[in-house]
């Protein structure tokens, strides 16, 4: 394959194979001694794009299953009815291989699917026990402007899913899509799937214009909460947005998109006393860094201080509240002055809230490394961020991987 | 004494060809480009990523006319980029610096030729 490396060359690859990718991340796994660490990834991709012709097959509705098995027929998905394409530039141009090179990646000719193969290989490289897997186009549905066709995609998405790749790999585990643009089909989805093999919690992709605090939510937090299992924020972009649209190059775009909307949700579940109304729920925050959470710690505090008649139900401060959720860690911010990133540390309680999470295969993926390798933790701490937190979090069974785990005293 | 290593025959590495060849627990990429050569470990200053495996890429450098207005992007040939595959860091080809962070930089070796064979200086 030729990928241009200006308007006039091109560099071209015969092979590529992601565990020669990440060679280097299989070399910091020994040096480490990962082997010997629980070490659960609460933030990683597939592109279930790839598998769309066996997902529309379960869609329910044989009028919109017949337009999807239209549209799936290239397996790009790219213009299907069900997909919501976002202008973007995710793989730097190019520039991060493994996206246009992802297809040359070969599997072995086996029963296993090719997600299960693919999802293996890059888990054993970095060391990674167990993982919760998440689609990647679907990240941008909750801003389809049609509610049924989010229902209609995520249900037969989960399906598929739980059927055949979550049964047929213990490693590999999910938090529930929810189809949150339809308050009804969301608690009927945890009613339905909620319980089934692989499903450790809940996941709402952040990138909607959705409130959290609508009354119609509330028998769905009260059914996750009575479940006992966590509620994730995802978060993503979209450059079609207004506010977003006003920039112009894609790194701010994402800089700014996979935090905005996270920051929005955070605010409104808080000052609109969730925390007190559902105070066994555990809530997680995915994918949107570390350095917007002292921001708003800080900014809610003030604010709240001088007008906590806005927020009535609220016992404490806000960032007490924001102390009591969980963190995913990707994509970490690495100031220089270590001091800063300490600091975000003992603000969000990272010891017992913080997960670190890898977001592979996307570009701005992060190696266990990252939290290993700090020099202000120790190695209790860093294990409960690499895996400890989030077995508690999900009350994990770990014995798949390791018949002889015992938890740590 | 400096213990040499050999990368391959000088025929054998043209103008912008590149090799990675193995040293230790790691490798060492060799660039010819523009008729000099240059030597750098295959691992990034960032996360640990085969930075010698990724793309060579021309800077990319911004138009901008004398009333100060944007007039596009172009490549700059004269300052060559090693785009490491993992997240896209860029370092000058010509130093091994990180072209946005100057305090991060590739781990550079010496790289020569004698007797029809090009060779790294560990
Ligand atoms: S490891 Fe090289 S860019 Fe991140």
């Amino acid at each position: 394959m030729e990928i241009p490396t200006d308007h006039l060359n091109k560099m071209s690859v015969a092979e590529f194979d992601t565990s020669k990718l990440l060679i280097n991340a299989a070399r910091q796994r020994d040096q480490r001694g990962f082997d010997k660490t629980l070490i659960i990834d609460v933030d990683c991709h597939h592109y279930e794009n790839e598998s769309m012709k066996e997902i529309v097959e379960f869609i329910d509705d044989p009028v919109l299953r017949r337009t999807a098995q239209v549209y799936s027929g290239a397996g790009t998905g790219a213009n299907s009815p069900f997909m919501m394409g976002s202008p973007g530039s995710q793989d730097v141009a190019g520039r991060v291989t493994r996206y246009p090179l992802r297809k040359m990646d070969q599997t072995p000719d086996d029963d296993k699917h090719r997600d299960i193969h693919l999802s293996l290989k890059w888990m054993d490289a970095m060391g990674v026990d167990y993982v919760m897997l998440f689609p990647t186009p679907m990240l941008l549905l909750g801003l389809h402007p049609v509610p049924e066709y989010e229902v209609a995609m995520s249900r037969a998405y989960n399906r598929w899913l739980t059927e055949k790749i979550l049964q047929e790999e213990k490693r590999l585990k999910t938090m529930l899509y929810l189809p949150f643009n339809d308050p009804d089909e969301t608690y009927k989805m945890v009613k339905d799937f909620g319980d089934r093999e692989g499903v450790c919690g809940f996941m709402v992709v952040s990138t909607r214009y959705k409130p959290v605090y609508d009354n119609a939510y509330m028998k769905t937090y009260s059914l996750i909460e009575e479940m006992g299992k966590p509620l994730a924020f995802h978060g993503s972009y979209s450059w079609n947005d207004h506010l977003l649209g006003n920039t112009n190059r894609f790194l701010v775009t994402h800089a700014l998109g996979f935090t905005v909307f996270n920051a929005v949700h955070m605010c409104n579940w808080i000052v609109n006393g969730l925390p007190e109304r559902f105070p066994k729920m555990d809530v997680m925050w995915i994918e949107s860094g570390l350095a917007w959470i002292p921001w708003l710690m800080q900014r809610l505090d003030n604010d709240y201080r001088m007008r906590s008649s806005e927020a009535p139900l609220l016992k404490k401060l806000p960032s007490e509240y924001m102390q009591d959720m969980f963190y995913s860690s990707q994509p970490m911010e690495m100031p220089h002055d270590m001091d800063i990133l300490e600091m975000t540390f003992k603000m969000i309680k990272a010891e017992t809230q913080l997960c670190w999470c890898s977001d592979y295969p996307h570009w701005d993926m992060d190696v266990p490394s990252v939290i290993w390798d700090l020099p202000f933790l120790d190695e209790r701490q860093k294990k409960n961020i690499l895996g400890e937190n989030a077995r508690k979090l999900y009350n994990m069974d770990v014995s798949d991987r390791f018949p002889n785990y015992k938890p740590p005293v | 004494m400096a213990k040499e290593l050999f990368v391959s025959k000088s025929d054998d590495l043209q103008d912008g060809d590149r090799k990675i060849v193995p040293n230790g627990n790691y490798e060492i990429g060799v660039y010819r480009v523009n008729g000099n050569l240059f030597a750098y470990q295959n691992v990034c200053p960032h996360q640990g990523g085969p930075a010698c495996e990724g793309l060579l890429m021309a800077k990319v450098e911004e138009v901008i006319a004398e009333d100060k207005t944007y007039q596009g992007m172009t490549f700059n040939h004269d300052e060559m980029h090693i785009v490491c595959p993992w997240h896209g860091w860029e370092f000058d080809l010509e130093t091994g610096d990180m072209v946005a962070d100057r305090k991060f930089r590739l781990k550079k070796y010496e790289v020569a030729e004698k007797d029809d064979g090009i060779y790294v200086t560990l």
